[in-house]
């Protein structure tokens, strides 16, 4: 004991809080055991926030839940040690475990929409968090209304009566966090907890999570795919790559001088930490040898040549009531904009804006409820027949989800080939050879054409969606969220490739997102929308150097470690 | 939840119209004429078989008479049986019989069916859960006659554990060989149902939560497991009641049971009309109010329902 104590590195004489020496966690699998983490380290002193980073499946989830003991039934821990202040944990038994789950470790998960129980009130699920760690008395009610009011849910004593499906997602996070902290924890455990939320929720919340660990003097176990994120909330941060820890330290210092390959490209690429617009590599190189900016702009044509003109453009949905009745709902209000040809587009905006309904409807799958959208002058309602159909081979869709929107039982060969196919292009070699050269135009080796969508991870499923929006040569690409649910890295490469295929191809994007990050580094113009309407819109450097909406300033605000470099 | 019982109540309005005209006007349709019936196929005096139709009403348009059967049903006057008892002692008789068969399944079922099914939900793929898998397959793919046959030759003959057939006043204890056999097959429906979706729970993010927030073992899987794997288990229970108290005709008739399936059955083969309509009027009902306490318990067991 004293051995190990020597040789580990502390600077002063407190103990560390918890303490993660060697771990080694094995799941074993239908496949034999995979060893999901090796050689782990951690330290986190009382009253600490440390961050762990890294991409999923880099096992910083698995390493924090180790701690508490919540690995997956089919995981152990398989090596080294995980001490609790000073108390040797990794093999303690379920009763002491329990003991300090809630009372000594506390939780924030992920998800706030799965992660509270549908079927229980939020005030009973406060309540028994406290009862279980013997902190419930005889005017427990009061207590689960002090807890939620602290987390910073309004009107807690009536809210604690509700059932979490009438909770927003923040609402929802912020119980969570109540539940985390009910009972006073020295440890608190928050696994990417806002990364469901909108962004300005996000901030909100990290920003309240963070005076209440510090005014509760609660260190904080921080795991997070944001290295600015990471950076701006902790003092240490741990990165994680491939179930190994390849660099920890202060958290300045390893974002102003990264020392491992992995966590310089992640430092590259983290989309909130750049600033400025992804140029292909071969435009990168023009400039520098040409040291001449005009000539490397993409090609844009005359100032008047638009490709879609969308005018008071509005959409009512009737949501069904009570008893029948039904009340209007607008979810797009009154937006205009004009895509130039060749450009990018960003529509910027929370969940709830109305912005992928306005995608929706430049897609042609829902009809406006009134105004316009123009497709090279023509309204886009207006067409029927061969027209629409001709429509649909010039404007091209890529999806949030890779998972969902590849069809699990065709190979990627017939994925890709199937617009070719409907659309009657070329006889089937023509296409296999069509197929080939889009599957090199995504980076993807042509052997990928026979196997199947669940074979691939979701930046190549994304890169096959991009190839099977390219198949038909669209003019126009709609791309509703099409890189959110990407990791850091995988992101970068995949608006990389977008970029770099504007270039070749002349493509026009209409980028729909939430995150300022990403229109950053990808759109030339944004339009901001809140609530159905557009707020705000100008060339993106205009919006970025001076917004004039407080909403925009917000958004922007809201990028975690934003501000870090600059 | 006041108000979504009560707007659920009313729902049950249109559905017992619905199901009481179905009814009668497929009586109606049946080919063959009940008077000519009545007389055996014998010719008739034309003054006789005159007064017999209006007597039954007969003679009077189909929506009078659906009105006039509609009036007797609630005034539970659901006439004769062609040996001149009244209906409605006929029915009073046989009901509790099978009231008494069906609360003694769905029990066997409800008990053992979710008592197994958690067992082997959160124990799954070890031996409990292969055993039970198994048998219940077993159980599932033998006919139920079959199994009425066996266990009445081996528990009721061979053993002598029980009485193999029931005794006019079917008390509760000769029941209960009958039950299990009616139970067996829906015990190994929900069985599977319950391992399903407390395996599935088991998973679920909350429970995870709940198990960080220092809870015990045994309260996370009763508190969140549970009530949240019971929906679905409990949407079976409530149909399989309905059948239930609809009689079982292949059971009663292996035991000799006299419920509303021997009655139902024996009523069609004579050709009783006025029983059959009785009977099946009466089920619907039955049927009608076990769905509605399903939707009520279904509101109960979960919160989001109530506001749709």
């Amino acid at each position: 004991m004293n051995v190990n104590e020597r040789n580990t590195p502390m600077n002063d004489a407190e103990t560390p809080l918890l303490e993660i020496r060697d771990l080694a966690i094995t799941f074993d699998t239908s496949n034999g055991p995979v060893n999901a983490v090796r050689n782990a380290h951690l330290t986190i002193m009382p009253g600490e926030t440390v961050a762990i980073v890294g991409e999923s499946g880099s096992g910083k989830s698995t390493t924090a839940l180790s701690a508490i003991g919540l690995l997956p039934s089919n995981g152990r821990v398989s090596g080294g040690q995980i001490l609790f202040d000073g108390e040797d944990i990794t093999h303690a038994s379920e009763k002491r475990i329990i003991e300090l789950r809630g009372n000594s470790i506390g939780m924030v998960p992920q998800d706030p929409m799965s992660n509270l129980n549908p079927v229980w009130k939020i005030g009973f699920q406060v309540k028994e968090t406290l009862k279980a760690n013997g902190l419930a008395g005889a005017n427990s009610k009061d207590r689960v209304a002090e807890v939620l009011a602290e987390a910073g849910l309004p009107d807690a004593a009536a809210r604690a009566k509700q059932y979490p499906h009438e909770f927003s997602g923040g609402m929802r996070q912020r119980a969570l966090i109540a539940i985390g902290l009910a009972c006073r924890p020295r440890l608190l455990i928050a696994d990417e907890p806002t990364s469901a939320l909108d962004v300005t929720v996000q901030r909100q919340i990290l920003d309240h999570l963070d005076t209440m660990t510090t005014e509760l003097g609660t260190a904080v176990l921080l795991i997070t795919h944001d290295l600015g994120l990471a950076a701006e909330r902790a003092e240490k941060v741990v990165v994680m790559y491939k179930g190994q820890v390849v660099e920890s330290g202060p958290a300045l210092e390893i974002l102003r001088n990264p020392q491992h390959p992995y966590t310089q490209r992640l430092v590259n690429s983290a989309p909130s930490l750049s600033s400025r617009r992804l140029q292909s590599e071969k435009s990168k190189t023009a400039e520098t040898q040409l040291t001449k900016p005009a000539v490397v702009a993409a090609p844009v044509a005359t100032a008047d040549d638009h490709i879609v003109q969308v005018s008071n453009l509005t959409k009512v949905f009737k949501i069904r009531g009570a008893l029948g009745k039904s009340t209007d709902f607008k979810a797009v209000d009154d937006v205009s904009f004009d895509v130039k040809r060749g450009t990018t587009m960003a529509i910027v905006g929370e969940s709830g804006s109305g912005k992928s309904t306005v995608a929706q409807m430049a897609l042609s799958l829902l009809t406006p409820t009134e105004g316009n959208i123009k497709f090279d002058g023509v309204d886009v309602t207006s067409l029927r027949g061969k027209a629409l159909f001709d429509f649909r081979r010039r404007v091209q869709p890529i999806f949030q989800d890779p998972y969902g929107s590849l069809d699990p039982m065709l190979n990627i060969y017939r994925t890709i080939e199937e617009p070719l196919k409907i659309h009657k292009i070329g006889d089937s070699k023509s296409r296999e050879k069509k197929v080939r050269e889009l599957l090199d135009q995504v980076s993807m080796p042509a052997a990928t054409m026979h196997r199947y969508p669940n074979e691939l991870s979701g930046g190549q499923r994304q890169r096959i969606a991009i190839a099977r929006a390219l198949a038909l040569n669209p003019d126009l690409i709609i791309c509703d969220e099409a890189v959110s649910a990407l990791d850091v890295l995988v992101q970068a490469q995949v608006l990389n490739l977008l970029a770099e295929l504007q270039e070749d191809l002349g493509l026009t994007y209409l980028f729909i997102t939430h995150d300022l990050a990403v229109v950053r580094q990808i759109a030339d113009n944004v339009t901001v929308m809140q609530k159905g309407r557009v707020v705000e819109s100008g060339t993106t450097d205009e919006i970025f150097a001076n917004p004039s909406q407080s909403y925009t300033q917000d958004l922007l605000n809201a990028i975690p470690g934003a501000t870090l470099l600059a | 939840m006041v108000m979504f019982a009560f707007r659920r109540f009313l729902q049950l309005i249109p559905v017992f119209f619905g199901a009481t005209l179905l009814v009668y006007f497929l009586v109606f349709a049946t080919p063959g004429d009940p008077i000519a019936a009545l007389s055996g196929g014998k010719p008739m005096a034309p003054a006789v078989e005159a007064a017999l139709r209006a007597q039954y009403n007969l003679d009077q348009p189909f929506w009078i008479q659906y009105g006039l059967y509609l009036k007797n049903l609630v005034t539970l006057n659901l006439g004769q049986t062609f040996s001149g008892q009244e209906v409605s002692a006929v029915i009073a008789r046989a009901y509790p019989v099978t009231a008494r068969l069906a609360i003694m399944a769905l029990a066997i079922e409800a008990i053992f069916g979710v008592l197994f099914g958690v067992i082997a939900g959160l124990r799954k793929g070890k031996l409990f859960d292969s055993t039970v898998l198994v048998a219940s397959l077993v159980v599932i793919a033998v006919p139920t006659f079959v199994l009425g046959f066996v266990l009445q030759l081996v528990v009721g003959v061979k053993l002598g554990w029980a009485r193999p057939t029931v005794s006019g006043a079917a008390p509760w204890n000769e029941l209960i060989l009958p039950a299990v056999v009616l139970g067996l097959v829906s015990l190994a429906y929900v069985i599977r149902l319950t391992r399903t979706s407390i395996s599935e729970n088991m998973n679920a993010d909350y429970v995870r939560t709940a198990t960080a927030k220092g809870l015990s073992r045994r309260r996370v899987v009763v508190v969140h497991i549970l009530r949240n794997s019971l929906i679905p288990v409990i949407t079976f229970l409530g149909a399989d009641l309905g059948a239930l108290m609809g009689g079982a005709i292949v059971t009663e008739g292996i035991f000799n049971v006299p419920g509303v399936g021997n009655l139902l059955y024996k009523a069609i083969l004579k050709g009783e009309s006025a029983t059959v309509v009785a009977v099946v009027s009466i089920l619907v009902i039955v049927f009608v109010v076990a769905n509605l306490i399903v939707d009520l318990l279904y509101a109960w067991l979960d919160p989001r329902i109530r506001y749709v």
